[in-house]
C-alpha cells in the first residue's frame, strides 16, 4: 500500500469537490473492495474521499420507484421490510453475496463499482488489460474457469461479480448520480460496460461523479421470483453462474418476464430476448427450456468454461422453476 | 420442500455428538480444553504475539518467474524509503555457517537433494520463492519498501505442469539406493493375478495440489540474545527439532537455540518442516541486531511452507465373481520440487487393509519447478484412500455388492503386508454402528433411485487408516505442597487438545483432580519430544506423563514408609492404589493410611517433589502391526440439473485405542471430516503453466469448506484400549479423521448420481 491523504465530506457536493480536486482520487464507503485492492497495489489512490457521513442511506417509496441511497448497507436494504415486500428478487440477490460481515459494512454504491475477481486482474505480476491497458489479457488463454461467454473481447474476458446488480438489472433500475456538473440519470442497463478496448472502464460513471441512489420502478414481481446462485462452495463465493428471474403469472400464464444472469459477462447480462419468449406463455418446464435456449445464443466459451454453457441454461430453467414455484 | 436441502441442517452442540454408550465408568471424562479461555480471550500467544523492545518487522518479496537466476536487484529507492533498515538478498545476506554442510531436518526420513536456502545464491527455482527481505521499524514501512524492489531475472524454460510432464516420474532415489525403502516397488503374490482376474476395474485417479491453509499464518520472532544465543517464536510442530534445525544451521550448541511454540494456530503438517523465511527472519535479526518478526502473507502459505502434492493415481483391481480379492496394482505419481524428494506413503494401505493375496504398488515422484510438498493431515494415506477407496466402490458396484459386505468379505484379521497380528483392530465395531447411524438401509444399490424433492440422494462409504506412531518423549512433573502437579514437556499443540489430554491423563494416573494440573509445553528447554505429527502425541507423550506420575508415587511411597509406624504400609501398596485427595495421599481402600502432603513436605524440609520421566517405544512393535482405523459415511444430496451438492450428514467411526479427551478427539473427528469435504468438493491450488505461477491462492479463490457446506457430523469411537501400542491403550487419531472422507463423499455422489468422478475437487460442473 502507498501512502495516502485521507478526508471526510458530509454531503455530495463537498465529496464531488474533494475527488474532483486531486487526480488519482478515489470515494471510499465500506472499504470491503477499494481497501484489498490498495493493499495489494491493484488500486493506487493518492486520495479517500470518506462517504459515509453523508446522509444518504435512506431506503423509501418515493410515488411510484423505491429509492434506495447509494450508502444503504448490503444488509440494510436485504432486510428492509419494504424491499422484501415489493422487491424481493433484490432482496434474495444480496442475501447471495459475500458473508453476513461483509454485507455489514459494503454499501449498495460499493457494491456497483466493485472490481473483477479475474486472477489476473489481482496479481499485479501477471498481464492484465484492465489493471494496466496494453499488458494483454492473461485469462485469455490461462485458467479462466470463472470467466465470462458473452460480451468479451480480444482485451478482456473478465466478468462483473456482484450479485445485487443482477437483480437490479432485471428490476429495470436506474442509477441517480452526482457530478461536478449537477445530477444525471443512468438506466442501469447502461451503467456497466462491456470491455472493448477499454476494459480498464468497468462502467460509465464519470470521473468525479458520485452514485447518490439507485430508483427501481414498482412492479408485479413479488411473488414468482428467485436468485439462483451456483457457486463453488455453498456460501462465500463468488457466483460460477447466477440468475434472476422474475415472472408475473396469472393463471399459470407468464404476462411479464423478467430475466438477468451473473458470472457470464463483462456487465449485469439481461435477456430480454428470453423474457420475450416467456410472455404469454405456460409457466411450464418446456417454455423455460425455451427461453434458456434462446438466452444462450451468442455464448461463446474458452478452454476452462465451456461447462458454463450448459450449466447456464440449466441454472436459468431452474431459477424459473423455482420461481414459479415460491416455497 | 426446500430449495437446497443444505439451507437447513440440524446442527448439534459437541456434547450431543458424543455416544456415551461406547464410554463406561472408568473411562476417560469429556472436559473443556484447558487452554479454551486463552484461547477464545486473546490471552493466548501466538508467534506473531511477542513485542519485544526494540522488534522490527520483515517482508519478504517472491520470485516472479519459475525458473533462472536473478541478474539484479535494485533496492536502492526501498533503502531510502521511511523507516527501511535493511534490503536483504544474497547479494549482502551475511554467511549462513550452516549452508556449507547438508541441511537436512533432524526429525525427518532423509530426503534426497538441497533444501532451499533462504538468500544463498542468485538461483529461481520455482514461482514464489523468497528472494529479498526488507526490514523496516513497522509492518507498513516494510511492505511499502518491499513494493519498491525491482528484480531483473535471466529466465529459464520452466516446467510446472504436471499431466505434460508424467513421463518424466522416477524412482526416488531412497527406494533406488534402499529395495526396502517403503517407497520401493512392492509385490506380494503373483505379479500378473489382474490379468486373469474374472472382474476388473482399472481406473486412473487425480488429487489437485492442496494447501494445508490454517487459519493463523507462519509466523516468526527471531532474537540474538546474543552473538551467540538465539531465541525463537516460532510457529512450528516441534520445539526441539526445531532447535536442532537452526543449532546445526548457524553452527550453535543446541542448547544456545531456544525455540516457543506456546501456541499454534493449527498448521495440519506445514511446521513440520523448517522454512526458508525462518532462516530469512534469523538473518535479518542478526544483520539488523535487531528482534525481527516476519509473517508470511495468505499468498506467501502456497508457496513457501509447502502443500498437499499433485498426484495421479491408477488401480487395478481384481476380483472373483463373489467378490473376493484377487488383485490390487497401485501406482501413485506425486509432485516434488527440483531440489528435494518429498515422499509419502500414499501406497501402504493399500498393502495392508484388505486380504488379497496379490498386491503391486508402485510409486514414483515427478520432479518440477514448483516448491517442495510437505505432509498434509492425513499424508499419502489420505490421497491414497480417495482412490483404493474409490476403487473398492467401483468394484462392489461391479460385483452388484454392497460396498460394506464386499469390505467385510475381504476383511483382515491379520496384517498381511508386515505379516504380524494387529494390536488391535476394531473395524467390524464402527461398520456396525455407522451403517445404522447412517441410515444404510436407505441407501438402493442402483444410482439415482432415491430422491429428496428434485435433489437425488446417495450414500457411501470409506474408510481410513494410519500407522499409531509413538516416539520418545519425556516429561517433567513436580508436585507442590498443596498438591498442585505441574508437567512439562517440549512437544507444541497445534490444536488437538495436547494440554487437556495430557491433564486427563495425569489426572486418572493420579486422582489429582483436573483443575489442580498444569500441563506446560511448546518450549525446547522443557524435557524431550518430537514434532507434533503422525498422529503420535498421545501415544508418545501420553506414557511418559504416566511415567512420572508413577515416579512421583513411588518418591512419595518411599519417603513416606521410611517414617514407619503406621505408614508402613505405604511400602507395599501398589502404585494403581496410591492416590491423591485434597491435598493428602493415600492408599485407595485403606482409609487409615492417609498423609497430608504439607506436612509429609515440611518433615523433609523440602518445598516441592519432582521426577523427569522419559517413556521409548517397546519390543511390541516388532510383534504386532499397529494401526489405527476410522470408518466414513456420507450422506449427499446432488441437484441434477445445476450439479449442485450438498453434503446432508457424516458418520465418522474411529476406532483409535482408548479415548482420552473425549471431547476435543470427537473435535478432531469433525476438523478432519470438514478437511475431507474440502478435498472432495472444494480445495485446489491451480497453477498457470505459462507463467508457472498459482492462480488461486487466496480464501476467496482457494476454497476451503465454510459452515455452510459442512452438515451435521456424527462422531463415535470405538473406545477399546490398545495396550500393545502403548501404555495409556490409545492410537492416534489426528489422521484417520480425513482419511478416507473424500472417498465416502465420492461414493455417495456416484450413488446419488451415477456419475463416478475421479478427479477431485467435484465441483458442480463435473456434475452436469
Ligand atoms: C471476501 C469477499 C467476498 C465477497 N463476495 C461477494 C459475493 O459473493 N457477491 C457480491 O456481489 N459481492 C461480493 N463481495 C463484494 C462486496 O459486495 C463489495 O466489496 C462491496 O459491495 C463493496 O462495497 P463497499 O461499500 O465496501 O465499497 P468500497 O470498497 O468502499 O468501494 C468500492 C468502489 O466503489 C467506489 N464507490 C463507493 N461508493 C461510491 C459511490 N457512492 N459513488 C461512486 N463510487 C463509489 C469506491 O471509490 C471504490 O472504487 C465480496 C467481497 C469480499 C471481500
Amino acid at each position: 500500500m502507498i501512502q495516502f491523504q485521507y478526508v471526510r465530506t458530509s454531503t455530495p457536493k463537498a465529496a464531488v469537490d474533494a475527488v474532483s480536486k486531486t487526480q488519482n482520487a478515489r470515494f471510499i464507503a465500506g472499504g470491503t473492495n477499494l481497501v484489498d485492492l490498495m493493499k495489494r497495489n491493484i488500486m493506487t489512490p493518492e486520495k479517500l474521499v470518506d462517504i459515509n457521513n453523508i446522509p444518504l442511506k435512506g431506503i423509501e417509496q418515493q410515488g411510484n420507484k423505491i429509492v434506495i441511497g447509494a450508502l444503504a448497507l448490503n444488509s440494510q436494504v436485504a432486510d428492509s421490510k419494504l424491499v422484501q415486500e415489493k422487491l424481493p428478487l433484490l432482496s434474495q440477490s444480496l442475501n447471495a453475496g459475500a458473508s453476513a460481515q461483509i454485507r455489514n459494512m459494503a454499501t449498495v454504491g460499493g457494491n456497483m463499482m466493485q472490481r473483477t475477481r479475474c486472477n489476473y486482474f489481482y496479481d499485479t505480476a501477471m498481464p492484465c488489460n484492465k489493471r494496466e491497458p496494453g499488458l494483454g489479457c492473461g485469462a485469455l488463454e490461462g485458467f479462466n474457469r470463472m470467466h465470462a461467454i458473452f460480451g468479451t473481447s480480444e482485451k478482456c474476458i473478465a466478468v462483473h461479480p456482484s450479485d445485487m446488480c443482477i437483480a437490479l438489472v432485471a428490476l429495470d433500475a436506474t442509477v441517480v448520480a452526482a457530478g461536478p456538473k449537477g445530477e444525471r440519470r443512468i438506466p442501469f442497463a447502461e451503467f456497466h460496460r462491456l470491455p472493448g478496448d477499454t476494459p480498464e472502464k468497468d462502467n460509465n460513471l464519470m470521473e468525479n461523479e458520485l452514485i447518490t441512489a439507485i430508483e427501481i420502478p414498482d412492479n408485479a414481481f413479488t411473488r414468482n421470483v428467485h436468485y439462483l446462485k451456483i457457486r463453488d462452495r455453498a456460501s462465500y463465493a463468488f457466483a460460477v453462474i447466477s440468475v434472476a428471474a422474475a415472472l408475473h403469472i396469472e393463471n399459470n400464464t407468464i404476462k411479464d418476464a423478467r430475466l438477468a444472469m451473473g458470472g457470464v459477462s463483462h456487465k449485469p447480462w439481461r435477456l430480454s430476448e428470453a423474457e420475450k419468449a416467456l410472455i404469454g406463455k405456460p409457466a411450464s418446464e418446456k417454455t423455460f427450456r425455451n427461453a434458456a435456449e434462446i438466452a444462450m445464443q451468442g455464448a461463446k466459451a474458452y478452454k476452462h468454461n465451456a461447462f458454463k454453457l450448459k450449466l447456464g441454461p440449466n441454472t436459468i430453467v431452474q431459477a424459473l422453476k423455482n420461481a414459479a414455484e415460491p416455497v | 420442500m426446500l430449495r437446497n436441502p443444505c439451507e437447513s441442517k440440524e446442527k448439534s452442540l459437541n456434547q450431543q455428538i458424543m455416544n456415551e454408550a461406547f464410554f463406561d465408568k472408568k473411562d476417560y471424562k469429556s472436559l473443556d480444553r484447558v487452554d479454551g479461555r486463552l484461547k477464545v480471550t486473546g490471552a493466548a500467544r501466538y508467534s506473531a504475539e511477542y513485542q519485544l523492545p526494540g522488534l522490527v518487522y520483515a517482508v519478504l518479496v517472491e520470485s516472479k518467474i519459475a525458473k533462472g537466476t536473478i541478474k539484479s536487484i535494485d533496492s536502492r529507492a526501498a533503502e531510502r524509503a521511511p523507516g527501511v533498515l535493511a534490503v536483504i538478498s544474497h547479494v549482502n545476506a551475511i554467511k549462513v555457517p550452516g549452508y556449507q554442510t547438508s541441511n537436512q531436518h533432524p526429525s525427518e526420513p532423509p530426503v534426497n537433494g538441497q533444501p532451499l536456502r533462504a538468500f544463498y545464491d542468485n538461483n529461481v527455482y520455482y514461482n514464489g520463492q523468497p528472494i529479498v527481505a526488507v526490514v523496516a521499524s513497522t509492518l507498513e514501512k516494510a511492505q511499502f519498501g518491499a513494493s519498491l524492489v525491482k528484480i531483473q531475472y535471466e529466465k529459464e524454460q520452466h516446467k510446472t505442469d504436471f499431466d505434460a510432464n508424467m513421463d518424466n516420474a522416477v524412482l526416488p532415489a531412497q527406494a533406488k539406493k534402499n529395495p526396502k525403502s517403503p517407497v520401493a516397488d512392492y509385490n506380494r503374490g503373483d505379479k500378473n493375478a489382474f490379468v486373469n482376474a474374472p472382474v476388473k476395474i482399472d481406473a486412473e485417479y487425480v488429487l489437485p495440489t492442496e494447501v494445508h491453509n490454517p487459519m493463523e499464518l507462519q509466523a516468526i520472532t527471531a532474537y540474538w540474545e546474543a552473538d551467540d544465543r538465539l531465541t525463537l517464536y516460532d510457529k512450528v510442530q516441534g520445539t526441539q527439532p526445531t532447535q536442532q534445525h537452526f543449532a546445526k544451521e548457524w553452527n550453535l550448541p543446541p542448547e544456545n537455540v531456544k525455540v516457543i511454540a506456546t501456541f499454534v494456530g493449527g498448521a495440519f503438517g506445514n511446521g513440520l518442516h523448517n522454512w526458508p523465511h525462518e532462516t530469512a527472519a534469523i538473518i535479518a535479526a542478526k544483520q539488523v541486531k535487531k528482534p525481527v518478526k516476519l509473517v508470511l502473507t495468505r499468498e506467501q502459505m502456497f508457496t513457501m511452507v509447502g502443500y498437499r502434492p499433485y498426484t495421479w493415481q491408477k488401480i487395478q483391481m481384481g476380483a472373483t465373481k463373489d467378490g473376493k480379492l484377487v488383485a490390487i496394482n497401485h501406482e501413485s505419481v506425486g509432485q516434488t520440487s527440483s531440489y528435494e524428494e518429498f515422499t509419502e506413503s500414499t501406497l501402504q494401505q493399500t498393502r495392508m487393509m484388505y486380504a488379497s493375496p496379490n498386491v503391486n504398488t508402485r510409486y514414483r515422484i515427478l520432479k518440477l519447478d514448483v516448491s517442495t510438498p510437505i505432509w498434509m493431515r492425513g499424508p499419502g494415506e489420505a490421497t491414497g484412500a480417495f482412490a483404493l477407496e474409490s476403487a473398492m466402490d467401483e468394484m462392489a458396484f461391479s460385483l452388484g455388492m454392497d460396498p460394506i459386505e464386499f469390505r467385510l468379505m475381504n476383511y483382515t484379521d491379520s496384517d498381511p503386508d508386515k505379516q504380524l497380528p494387529w494390536s488391535t483392530k476394531y473395524l467390524k465395531e464402527c461398520y456396525d454402528a455407522g451403517k445404522e447411524k447412517i441410515g444404510w438401509d436407505k441407501r438402493k444399490m442402483q444410482p439415482g433411485s432415491v430422491r429428496s424433492g428434485e435433489w437425488l440422494v446417495g450414500y457411501g462409504m470409506g474408510t481410513g487408516t494410519f500407522g499409531a506412531n509413538r516416539g520418545a518423549a519425556a516429561v517433567r512433573a513436580q508436585l507442590d505442597a498443596d498438591g498442585n502437579l505441574l508437567m512439562q514437556c517440549a512437544i507444541t499443540d497445534i490444536g488437538p487438545g495436547t494440554g487437556t489430554a495430557m491433564v486427563q491423563i495425569a489426572s486418572n494416573t493420579t486422582g489429582i483432580s483436573t483443575d489442580k494440573i498444569i500441563f506446560q509445553l511448546g518450549n525446547s528447554q522443557f524435557p524431550k519430544a518430537g514434532n507434533q505429527g503422525g498422529s503420535s502425541t498421545v501415544n508418545s507423550v501420553g506414557p511418559a506423563v504416566q511415567a512420572a506420575c508413577n515416579a512421583l508415587k513411588e518418591q512419595l511411597k518411599t519417603m513416606i514408609a521410611s517414617k514407619g509406624g503406621s505408614n508402613a504400609a505405604f511400602a507395599s501398596a501398589k502404585k494403581e492404589d496410591i492416590v491423591f485427595v485434597n491435598g493428602q495421599v493415600q492408599i485407595a481402600g485403606n482409609d487409615s493410611a492417609k498423609v497430608d502432603i504439607r506436612t509429609l513436605f515440611k518433615q523433609n524440609n523440602i518445598q516441592k517433589m519432582e521426577t523427569t520421566q522419559e517413556s521409548r517405544p517397546d519390543e511390541n512393535r516388532n510383534k504386532y502391526s499397529m494401526y489405527a482405523f476410522s470408518m466414513h459415511f456420507a450422506e449427499v444430496h446432488v441437484h441434477p440439473l445445476t450439479g449442485q451438492v450438498c453434503v446432508k450428514k457424516v458418520v465418522c467411526c474411529g476406532d483409535a485405542g482408548t479415548i482420552i479427551s473425549p471431547k476435543t478427539a470427537a473435535n478432531q473427528m469433525i476438523g478432519g471430516a470438514t478437511g475431507g469435504i474440502g478435498m472432495a468438493l472444494t480445495e485446489s491450488a491451480v497453477i498457470d503453466h505459462r507463467f508457472g505461477r498459482y492462480v488461486t491462492k487466496d480464501f476467496a479463490e482457494y476454497h476451503v469448506p465454510v459452515h455452510a457446506d459442512v452438515p451435521h457430523i456424527e462422531v463415535f469411537f470405538v473406545n477399546k484400549p490398545d495396550t500393545l501400542a502403548d501404555p495409556v491403550g490409545s492410537k492416534g487419531l489426528g489422521e484417520i479423521a480425513i482419511i478416507g472422507v473424500a472417498p465416502a463423499i465420492a461414493n455417495a455422489i456416484f450413488n446419488a448420481t451415477g456419475k463416478r468422478i475421479r478427479e477431485l475437487p467435484i465441483t458442480p460442473d463435473k456434475l452436469i
